[in-house]
C-alpha cells in the first residue's frame, strides 16, 4: 500500500505511535515511569493514572515483523537456547531486548520500572515475563484473571480480580512510580475509554453495510491499534476514534470500500468472517491475497483480543476496579470455546458472511488449540463453508505464500461454485 | 503379592486403554460414578469425597493408534490432546461422568472447551489453579473453586460431599502421597533397587485404580524393596525434568536407565505428589486443601514463580536433594510450559556446574536409539569428567 493510498486515520495513528515511542525513548530523562504489560487484559487506564507509560511486547514483536526485523531476533533467541517449538512473539521480544532493545521504529525502548503480568487468556504470558524479568531485574506484579470456562465471569472471579488490583497492583504501582493512587484520575481515564470504545464499535459494525467501508481483519489491525496499545483512556485515543469513525462514515456514505494493498476495495465479491491472528511477516502480501479475490473481511475475532466491545461492554467509571475486572475477563482468548463459537456464529449471521475462515498460527495455542473443532461447529450451525489455513505470527519460516494462495484460491472457487449452484 | 506380581499388576493397569479396573469398580455397585482428570494437578480428594472414582486421563501413549484424533489438532500442537480425543471418540472414556481440566497450559484449557462442544452429556470443569503470590488471596479463591467443584460433583454422584467425607478423602490423599514420597526416597537412596520403570508403572496404575488398591500395592512393594535390596551399581544419577504433562513412553524411561543412568528424581505424573506436605485434618477440609496447595505445591512450570531467583534456585535445590550428577531436560514436543521454562532452569543448573542435556519426545515415540546415544554419552561424560560440582 503506498502512502497515498493510506487512510487519514492510518497516518494519524502512525504519528501517534511515533510520538509514543519517542516519549518512551526519552523516559529515562523525563523520568516518566515505564510499565511493560500485555495487550489482553491491559490496564492502561490504571497505568496512565500513575503517570506511567505502557509498553506492549506483542506490539513490539508484530511491528518488528512488519518491518522485517523479527527473523534475526528469533534466530538470536533460538541460539540462546529457546526452542523452535514455542511462541515466536516471545523469541522476537527476547531477541530484540538482547540486541539493545531498539524498538520497531528505531528508537530505543527504556527498561521497565515494572512488569505488570496481566495473566489473561494466554499461558505463555506467564513464562514470557518470567523470562523478561531475568533480563531486566525489575519488580514484577502478577494479576491472575480467571478463565471464563463456563461462558461468563462469576462473582467470585470478579471479586478475585478486583481484590488483586486493589490489594496488590495499586500498592505495587505506587511503589514503582512513586505516585499515589488517584481514583478520580482513573475514573476520568475510564470515561475516555468508554467514549473511544463507542466509536470503535460503530466502526467495526459499519461492516454490516454492503459494501463494507472497512476490512474488519487486516484493516481492523489499524483500527484497534491505539485502543489495544497505549492510548485507551487518553485524549489522543478519543480524538483518534472520533476521526476514524467520521472517516468510515464518510466512506460508507459514498458507498466505498476500504483501502487495501490492491487498491480500494469497492467491489466486494466475498464477505468473510475470520478467526485467528494475522501473519505479520507478510502482512500486506497476505492481505493482498484476499483483496485480489475481492474478498473483504466483515468481522474477526482477532480484533477482540484486546477487548470485546461489540456485545455491549464499555468501561464504567462508576465502578473503576470492577469494570477493569470485567474488561480483562471479556477479552477474546479468555473466553471458552463454546463462547467463541457463538460469537463466530453471530458474526456470520449478523454480517451476512459468505464464508468463514480460520487462520491458525503455530505460535499461539491459546488461539490454535481447538480451532478445528470450532471450524466444524461453526459450519454445522451456520451452513456457511469454512476454510483452514496456517502460518505463524512473526516467524517467516512458517509463511508459505504459494501454499496459502493455493488454498485461498481453491476456497474462493468453491464459494463460487456454491453460489452458482444456489443461484444467488 | 510378590514384587513381580505387583509390577505385573501395575503394568496391566497402566497399559489398559479400556480402563477395566475403573469399569469394574463402577459395576460393583449400581449408581457409582467416575470423574476423569487431565494432568497436571486435580484435587482428587474432592472427587473421592463425592463418592466418585478419580481417573487420570494421560493419553494413549505409544499403544493407541490415532485414527480420529489427528483431525482435531494441527501438527504443531502436542500429542496429548489428540490421543485423549481418540480415547473419547473410540468410546473408551464413556464411563466417565465428569472431566476435569486443570490450568496446565492453553492446550489443556482449550481441550475443556472441545469437550464442552463434543461431549455435552459429560460434566466439564476447568480448574483455574491459584497463581497469585498473595497466599491468603490465592487460598481464598481456590477454596471457592473447590467448593463449587464439590457442589457440582455431589449433584452428579448423588452423594454430596460432607465435612466427614472430605476429611476422610484428605486423610486418604495424605496416606497416598506419603507412600509416593517414600517410594521416591527409596529410589533416591538405592536407585538400583527401584528401577524407574517399576516406579512409573506403579504411579500410573495409581491413577487408574481405586485408592485402597493402590495403597495396598504400594505398601507391599515398599516392603518387598526392603526385603530385596538388590546389587549396588554405579551409574550416573540424573534428574529428569519437563515430563509433567504428556508422559514419555515407557521405552524412553527404560532407555535412559539402560544407557547408564539412574533416574533419581523426575516430574512424571507430578500431580500425585503436587502437594509436598501433609494436608491438615483439623478444621475446614476444603480450606486446608486450598491452603496446602498454595503453601506446599511443588515448583513446576505450570505455576507462576514469584521469586525472580526462584527458577534457578529450584533446579539447584532439586539436584542437591537428589544428589544428582546431571539433568536431562526431557520435554514433550510443543510443550509450552516445559520448553519456555527450560532456558531458565538450564541456566540455573549450569551456573552451578551441573551438566545438562535436552531432548524432546512425544508420548508415541517409538524409536529410542537417539535417546540411548545421548543418555549414554551423557552418563559416560559424567563418569569420566565428573558431574555436579
Amino acid at each position: 500500500m503506498s502512502e497515498a493510498e493510506k487512510d487519514r486515520s492510518m497516518l494519524l495513528q502512525k504519528e501517534m505511535l511515533a510520538a509514543h515511542y519517542e516519549r518512551l525513548e526519552a523516559a529515562p530523562e523525563t523520568r516518566e515511569p515505564v510499565v511493560y504489560t500485555f495487550v489482553p487484559g491491559n490496564l492502561t487506564e490504571l497505568i496512565r493514572a500513575f503517570g506511567a507509560l505502557p509498553v506492549l511486547p506483542e506490539i513490539n514483536a508484530l511491528q518488528s515483523a512488519m518491518r522485517g526485523k523479527s527473523q534475526a531476533y528469533i534466530a538470536a533467541a533460538e541460539k540462546a537456547g529457546h526452542s523452535e517449538d514455542v511462541c515466536s512473539y516471545v523469541k522476537c521480544d527476547i531477541g530484540m531486548s538482547t540486541a539493545g532493545n531498539v524498538g520497531p521504529t528505531g528508537t530505543r525502548l527504556p527498561k521497565p520500572d515494572l512488569l505488570l503480568l496481566s495473566y489473561t487468556g494466554c499461558y505463555t504470558f506467564m513464562k514470557w515475563f518470567e523470562l523478561l524479568r531475568e533480563q531486566y531485574g525489575c519488580p514484577t506484579v502478577f494479576l491472575q484473571v480467571p478463565y471464563q470456562a463456563d461462558g461468563s465471569q462469576t462473582p467470585v472471579q470478579r471479586s478475585y480480580v478486583a481484590r488483586q488490583i486493589r490489594e496488590t497492583l495499586i500498592p505495587t504501582l505506587e511503589k514503582a512510580t512513586g505516585r499515589r493512587y488517584d481514583e478520580e484520575r482513573l475514573r476520568e481515564n475510564l470515561a475516555r475509554s468508554a467514549a473511544a470504545e463507542e466509536d470503535l464499535v460503530a466502526v467495526l459494525q459499519s461492516a454490516k453495510k454492503m459494501p463494507s467501508p472497512i476490512d474488519a481483519y487486516f484493516g481492523a489491525v489499524y483500527y484497534v491499534g491505539p485502543i489495544f496499545s497505549a492510548f485507551r483512556g487518553t485524549a489522543e485515543g478519543v480524538a483518534y476514534y472520533r476521526a476514524l469513525r467520521e472517516e468510515v462514515e464518510e466512506r460508507a456514505a459514498r458507498g466505498e470500500g476500504p483501502a487495501t494493498p490492491a487498491g480500494r476495495l469497492d467491489r466486494q465479491k466475498w464477505r468473510l468472517v475470520v478467526e485467528g491472528p494475522p501473519n505479520w511477516t507478510h502482512f500486506r502480501d497476505f492481505w493482498r491475497m484476499f483483496a485480489e479475490e475481492e474478498a473483504v473481511v466483515v468481522a474477526s475475532t482477532y480484533s477482540k483480543v484486546g477487548g470485546t466491545y461489540d456485545f455491549g461492554f464499555r468501561h464504567d467509571p462508576s465502578d473503576p476496579l470492577g469494570t477493569l475486572a470485567d474488561y480483562c475477563s471479556g477479552c477474546y482468548t479468555n473466553r471458552n470455546l463454546p463462547s467463541r463459537v457463538e460469537m463466530l456464529e453471530r458474526y456470520v449471521e449478523e454480517y451476512r458472511a459468505d464464508g468463514f475462515l480460520i487462520h491458525s498460527v503455530k505460535s499461539c495455542n491459546s488461539f490454535s488449540a481447538g480451532q478445528l473443532t470450532i471450524l466444524r461447529e461453526v459450519e454445522r450451525r451456520t451452513g456457511v463453508p469454512g476454510a483452514f489455513i496456517e502460518s505463524d505470527l512473526v516467524d517467516a519460516r512458517y509463511f508459505s505464500a504459494a501454499n496459502l494462495k493455493n488454498r485461498l484460491e481453491s476456497y474462493f472457487q468453491m464459494l463460487e461454485a456454491r453460489r452458482a449452484g444456489s443461484g444467488t | 503379592m510378590t514384587r513381580r506380581e505387583i509390577v505385573d499388576w501395575a503394568a496391566a493397569a497402566a497399559e489398559d486403554l479400556d480402563f477395566t479396573a475403573a469399569r469394574r469398580w463402577l459395576e460393583e455397585n449400581t449408581g457409582r460414578k467416575a470423574a476423569g482428570y487431565l494432568p497436571v494437578y486435580a484435587p482428587r480428594e474432592v472427587v473421592r469425597a463425592c463418592g466418585m472414582l478419580p481417573i487420570g486421563v494421560h493419553g494413549g501413549g505409544d499403544r493407541l493408534e490415532i485414527i480420529r484424533g489427528d483431525a482435531f489438532y494441527q501438527s504443531y500442537i502436542c500429542h496429548l490432546p489428540r490421543s485423549v480425543v481418540e480415547l473419547a471418540e473410540s468410546r473408551r472414556l464413556d464411563f466417565l461422568s465428569a472431566m476435569l481440566f486443570p490450568a496446565t497450559c492453553d492446550v489443556i484449557r482449550n481441550l475443556s472447551g472441545v469437550w464442552q462442544l463434543l461431549y455435552p452429556q459429560t460434566y466439564v470443569r476447568y480448574l483455574d489453579l491459584p497463581q497469585v503470590p498473595d497466599r491468603d488471596l490465592a487460598a481464598g479463591f481456590w477454596r471457592e473453586e473447590l467448593e463449587a467443584l464439590a457442589r457440582d460433583l455431589g449433584e452428579i454422584s448423588g452423594r454430596p460431599a460432607t465435612e466427614a467425607s472430605l476429611r476422610e478423602a484428605v486423610d486418604a490423599g495424605n496416606q497416598a502421597r506419603a507412600l509416593v514420597r517414600e517410594l521416591y526416597r527409596v529410589r533416591r537412596e538405592t536407585p538400583w533397587n527401584v528401577p524407574t520403570e517399576e516406579l512409573y508403572l506403579l504411579l500410573r496404575a495409581g491413577e487408574l485404580t481405586p485408592l485402597e488398591e493402590f495403597v495396598e500395592r504400594m505398601r507391599d512393594y515398599l516392603t518387598a524393596c526392603q526385603a530385596e535390596t538388590g546389587r549396588m551399581r554405579d551409574r550416573a544419577r540424573v534428574l529428569v525434568v519437563g515430563a509433567f504433562c504428556e508422559q514419555p513412553p515407557l521405552g524412553l524411561i527404560q532407555t535412559i536407565e539402560r544407557a547408564g543412568c539412574f533416574i533419581v528424581d523426575d516430574d512424571f505424573l507430578l500431580g500425585n505428589r503436587m502437594i509436598g506436605a501433609e494436608v491438615e485434618l483439623e478444621g475446614d477440609p476444603l480450606g486446608n486443601l486450598a491452603r496446602a496447595f498454595v503453601r506446599h505445591a511443588v515448583k513446576t512450570s505450570t505455576l507462576y514463580e514469584g521469586d525472580p531467583a526462584g527458577k534457578r534456585r529450584a533446579i539447584r535445590e532439586r539436584v542437591a536433594a537428589a544428589r544428582a550428577d546431571g539433568v536431562i531436560f526431557a520435554s514433550a514436543s510443543f510443550c509450552d510450559p516445559a520448553l519456555l521454562d527450560r532456558p531458565m532452569l538450564r541456566a540455573g543448573a549450569e551456573e552451578a556446574g551441573v551438566p545438562c542435556i535436552a531432548f524432546q519426545f512425544a508420548e508415541n515415540t517409538g524409536q529410542f536409539q537417539q535417546f540411548r546415544e545421548q543418555a549414554g554419552t551423557f552418563a559416560d561424560s559424567i563418569k569420566l569428567w565428573g558431574g555436579a560440582l
